[in-house]
């Protein structure tokens, strides 16, 4: 196959990917209530509808305040657990990491209803609390996941050498272990906040609090409302200049 | 002891919140309750769940469709892996962060996205129109669920491969060349048995989501065609018979844990396939 033929089908794909995002984004400035093809014009109406619209921006304010808190929460728990299983006996290890690894490789669904009914024995409402503490449970995990290598890596002689030169246990953990660990805790809390952001199945189903992916959902399945269309463009919109923010930093970062 | 001490309140979490929730799972699986509200063993749920035929067409559609969109990532995701990983394109981090933006886009609305162009009166079909065909319903089928899977999760077959791809030994490509194999023989014999691991984690990460998703059957087939995840999400939610569900949700359970077992098995040494 000629090299032409090979970028023309890798840009296919490409065109694939992006089409649907695109047209959503163009149509979110068409003035027209229906779902259809035809350009009536262009507007801001339904961004300005977005605005008004307090059921939409209560769940956006409901997906941020869980990203950020049970993140937070799940980053500590989650690296204070990740320090002390990397010291367990490697039996014990294996029992706790069979345990962690449960949510990540269990359906989503699975989760989800197994929270529900644990709330529902306990008398948790199915509400903002419950939806915090699922987003802490699935969070956890991976702040483990993130943390453990790099607990791995470390040099052991450098924490021994510091309690030697007399440092108390707790400063050499400040000053040697949590300095080499840090890359590992602040992917394992970026990698909470995008998760509990993008979740939709386990939220669903543990809380009858609407955050933006139950709102979402709830307004996918009723009748037609372009400002959903331009609810999805703003998002994509500062989805893609943050990573693409991100990812010219890191460029960067190697070649220095 | 000491030592471990840190991990002890995600300990008391992980009993609280994972071990205690899955047991609840499997006490409703197996119980049924009675005519005087009485909860009792039973293996009844089972029993119904292998008898029923509109239940076991449902566990069958979603294995198929899943395992169908699962073939169909696999034939065009390989391709667009294989080109990115060689040096086709001089801009290939640029094309490769392209292809994860998307994932990072929330899972309801990439699939909302389609309908506006899949509608009777959307985009393709005014194209179509244009040429005087159509207008065709592209939607509330199953052909439209498999094709919102394959939309949603070629990325998870793409990076895996590509990331093996691109961590692959090239000498051995070079010493194939050398010895004067031909580039087919080259690709069959040395580029593709050394991207198996990839291709594994690939074919286990787009079929697990696809396999229990409900809510991209929900959007495209307009609650018409129910796989595995809507018949789970009626009993909790519409039909109210939790141990229904929760017997159907082991079921599930069990048939992901054999397919992840499955690809562990074939997947050794390529942890998750470096997504991030």
């Amino acid at each position: 196959m000629s090299k032409t033929l090979k970028k023309l089908y890798v840009s296919l794909i490409f065109l694939f990917m992006y089409a649907p995002i695109v047209v959503l984004a163009i149509y979110s400035f068409n003035d027209s209530k229906f779902r259809t093809a035809q350009w009536k014009g262009f507007t801001f109406k339904w961004y300005e509808r977005l605005f008004e619209n307090d059921q939409m921006l209560g769940a956006l304010q409901t997906t941020l305040y869980i990203a950020f808190v049970s993140a937070v929460i799940a980053t500590i728990i989650g690296t204070l657990a990740a320090i002390g299983i990397h010291n367990m006996s490697k039996r014990t290890k294996g029992v706790v990491m069979a345990v962690t690894n449960l949510p990540v490789l269990n359906p989503d669904i699975v989760t989800g209803i197994a929270l529900m009914l644990l709330y529902v024995f306990v008398g948790i409402p199915l509400g903002r609390t419950s939806l915090l503490l699922s987003h802490i449970t699935f969070n956890i995990p991976y702040v483990i996941i993130s943390v453990l290598p790099k607990l791995g890596q470390l040099n052991k002689n450098m924490y021994e050498a510091a309690l030697d030169l007399g440092a108390s246990p707790a400063y050499a953990y400040r000053k040697i272990i949590l300095p080499e660990i840090l890359p590992g805790i602040i992917t394992g809390f970026l990698f909470a906040v995008t998760l509990s952001i993008d979740d939709f199945v386990i939220s669903f189903f543990t809380s009858r609090t609407e955050n933006l992916s139950i709102y979402i959902y709830n307004a996918v399945s009723k009748k037609y409302d372009p400002s959903i269309n331009a609810l999805s463009t703003l998002m994509f919109a500062v989805i893609f200049i943050l990573l693409v923010i991100v990812n010219k930093r890191s460029v960067k970062h190697e070649e220095n | 002891m000491r030592k471990t001490l840190s991990a002890y309140p995600y300990l008391v979490w992980a009993v609280l919140f994972i071990v205690v929730p899955l047991l609840l799972v499997a006490y409703y699986g197996f119980t049924v309750e009675q005519a005087d509200g009485t909860v009792a063993f039973s293996l009844e749920n089972f029993r119904d769940f292998f008898t029923s035929e509109i239940y076991l067409q449902a566990l069958w559609r979603s294995i198929w469709m899943a395992a169908v969109a699962t073939a169909i990532c696999l034939l065009l995701g390989y391709p667009v892996a294989y080109y990115l990983s060689g040096n086709l394109f001089k801009n290939k981090g640029l094309l490769v962060l392209l292809l994860v933006i998307p994932m990072w886009m929330n899972l309801l609305l990439r699939t909302y996205a389609w309908l506006i162009l899949l509608d009777t009166k959307g985009i393709f079909n005014a194209l179509l129109g244009f040429i005087g065909l159509g207008p065709f319903e592209f939607l509330y089928g199953t052909h439209s669920i498999i094709f919102g899977m394959v939309y949603n999760f070629l990325p998870f077959m793409i990076l895996p491969i590509h990331s093996v791809l691109v961590k692959m030994d090239h000498s051995l490509v070079e010493a194939a060349q050398d010895l004067g194999a031909p580039p087919t023989r080259v690709f069959f014999k040395v580029t593709f048995p050394l991207s198996l691991p990839g291709v594994f984690s690939g074919i286990s990460m787009v079929f697990m989501p696809a396999v229990t998703t409900f809510a991209i059957s929900d959007i495209l087939s307009g609650r018409k065609i129910q796989l595995m995840g809507n018949v789970i999400e009626n009993q909790f939610l519409r039909a109210d018979n939790w141990n229904y569900g929760s017997t159907m949700s082991l079921i599930l359970m069990v048939l992901i844990l054999i397919t992840m077992f499955i690809s562990s098995k074939y997947d050794k040494g390529n942890e998750g396939g470096g997504l991030l």
